[in-house]
């Protein structure tokens, strides 16, 4: 598993590892049982801090994706929770309204910026409505 | 390590310094805890450098004192710091394999393996004088230096602007590792925001030689709002650390550990480092203190 860290996105850089370990378990690149790099590896590797790399590997714990193992790493979980039951109910909801965004004219890079931008509370601002991009 | 995990690896207590009538330091205190990674940011001229040399021991302050793992600054603790000013202070005459010879006379923990494993990994050429060297060959050789006298904590004056995108990435990589296996405790300068995301975990903002802020990185970015509106009513927000205006509109850095606000006629958002770190360096000189409310 190697890392890849994008310093442009102002995306946090333990969010980055955990969106990575999280898409790799989704893709079936990371099996259960296998180990992560430790946070040595990805330290050196990356150039990233080593107690952000902890960091990633505890909230991942937390999630339920991976476990810690006495002395040995941290490793993949057997029956990793990637996504909960109500996943599916979710994905009918979001289908209905990227249905209704399509229509609208949005195509899925602006479907994405909505999203976000909700997750982030924030509203464009006046200016921002008005500019022709 | 002989000082327990409480006691901070660089203690700044009420730092002043002055060069003729110019103040390059006035009043810097704050704490860096041991296995840290601090970045110091500032604009050209803000005491950065005056700030690092005082905690190598180097430059004795007017007032105030710098504890390096309880022990004052001075020739007492030398062994355990290892300092890269930004004019690395090699011997132009002597070669690199000299020069490494030289790091094993001078310190006492000395790791000659570990030298030449980074001079190996840095392809430096072992003949050739140092005063004939690339600067970022000089810059490499000096942190190489500075890593294998093995010290408990690393002062590094800009320690990658020298140095080409691979070299920057090699010794990003070597330095996160001897934090990594080491716990050594870092505090370095520098200008650019991306190298202080990915390398740091704390964070002392200089501005005509006063900290202006100092914390954590993670809870600094959760301490913080940016607020996006009407000028009038950014402009009455509490807690402001910085406001610029475009037009009508004016964006706002504030002080706010609370959730974002929904409402109001603005937009909120956490800021990114950038922000934080731009807002801070950009804010002006505080004023005497005028509480109002906080939220």
């Amino acid at each position: 598993m190697i890392f890849r860290i994008d310093r442009r996105t102002g995306t946090a850089v333990y969010v980055q590892l955990m969106q990575q370990v999280r898409q790799a378990i989704r893709m079936g690149r990371l099996a259960p049982g296998d180990r992560l790099p430790t946070a040595r590896e990805v330290a050196e590797h990356a150039g990233i801090n080593p107690n952000t790399v902890l960091k990633a590997y505890r909230e991942l714990e937390m999630a339920g994706l991976v476990e810690p193992r006495q002395g040995s790493g941290t490793y993949v979980r057997e029956h990793p929770t990637v996504l909960p039951d109500i996943a599916g109910e979710l994905r009918r909801d979001l289908a209905v309204w990227a249905a209704r965004a399509s229509a609208a004219g949005l195509d899925v890079r602006d479907m994405q910026a909505l999203v976000a931008e909700v997750m982030a509370g924030t509203e464009p601002t006046a200016e921002e409505t008005h500019r022709v991009r | 390590m002989s000082a327990d995990r409480t006691t901070p690896a660089v203690d700044v207590a009420g730092l002043t310094h002055r060069f003729g009538r110019r103040y390059a330091l006035d009043g810097c205190s704050f704490t860096v805890p041991a296995g840290a990674v601090t970045a110091l940011v500032g604009r050209n001229g803000a005491g950065k450098s005056t700030l690092l040399r005082t905690a190598a021991g180097l430059l004795r302050p007017d007032t105030g004192a710098v504890r390096v793992f309880g022990e004052p600054a001075g020739d007492a603790t030398l062994p355990r710091i290892g300092y890269v000013g930004q004019q690395a202070p090699l011997y132009p005459m002597l070669t690199v394999a000299q020069t490494l010879t030289l790091g094993g006379r001078l310190n006492p923990r000395w790791d000659a393996a570990y030298a030449h494993r980074l001079a190996d990994d840095a392809e430096l050429p072992y003949t050739a004088p140092v005063g004939t060297l690339a600067a970022g060959h000089r810059t490499r050789l000096a942190l190489i230096l500075a890593l294998a006298k093995r010290p408990g904590v690393l002062l590094l004056d800009e320690p990658l602007a020298p140095l080409d995108p691979v070299a920057r990435a090699e010794m990003s990589g070597t330095l996160m590792a001897d934090v990594a296996d080491r716990g050594t405790t870092v505090v370095l300068s520098s200008h650019v925001v991306a190298d202080i995301e990915s390398l740091c975990d704390h964070v002392v903002v200089l501005a005509e030689g006063r900290v202006r802020l100092t914390a954590e990185v993670e809870r600094a970015l959760t301490g913080h709002l940016i607020a996006v509106g009407a000028t009038e009513d950014v402009t009455e927000l509490d807690d402001i650390v910085e406001v610029r205006t475009a037009g009508r509109d004016a964006t706002a850095l504030i002080r706010s550990t609370g959730p974002l606000p929904s409402a109001g006629g603005l937009s909120w958002h956490r800021p990114t480092l950038e922000e934080l770190v731009l807002g801070y360096l950009r804010a002006p000189r505080p004023r005497p203190k005028r509480k109002v409310t906080t939220t």
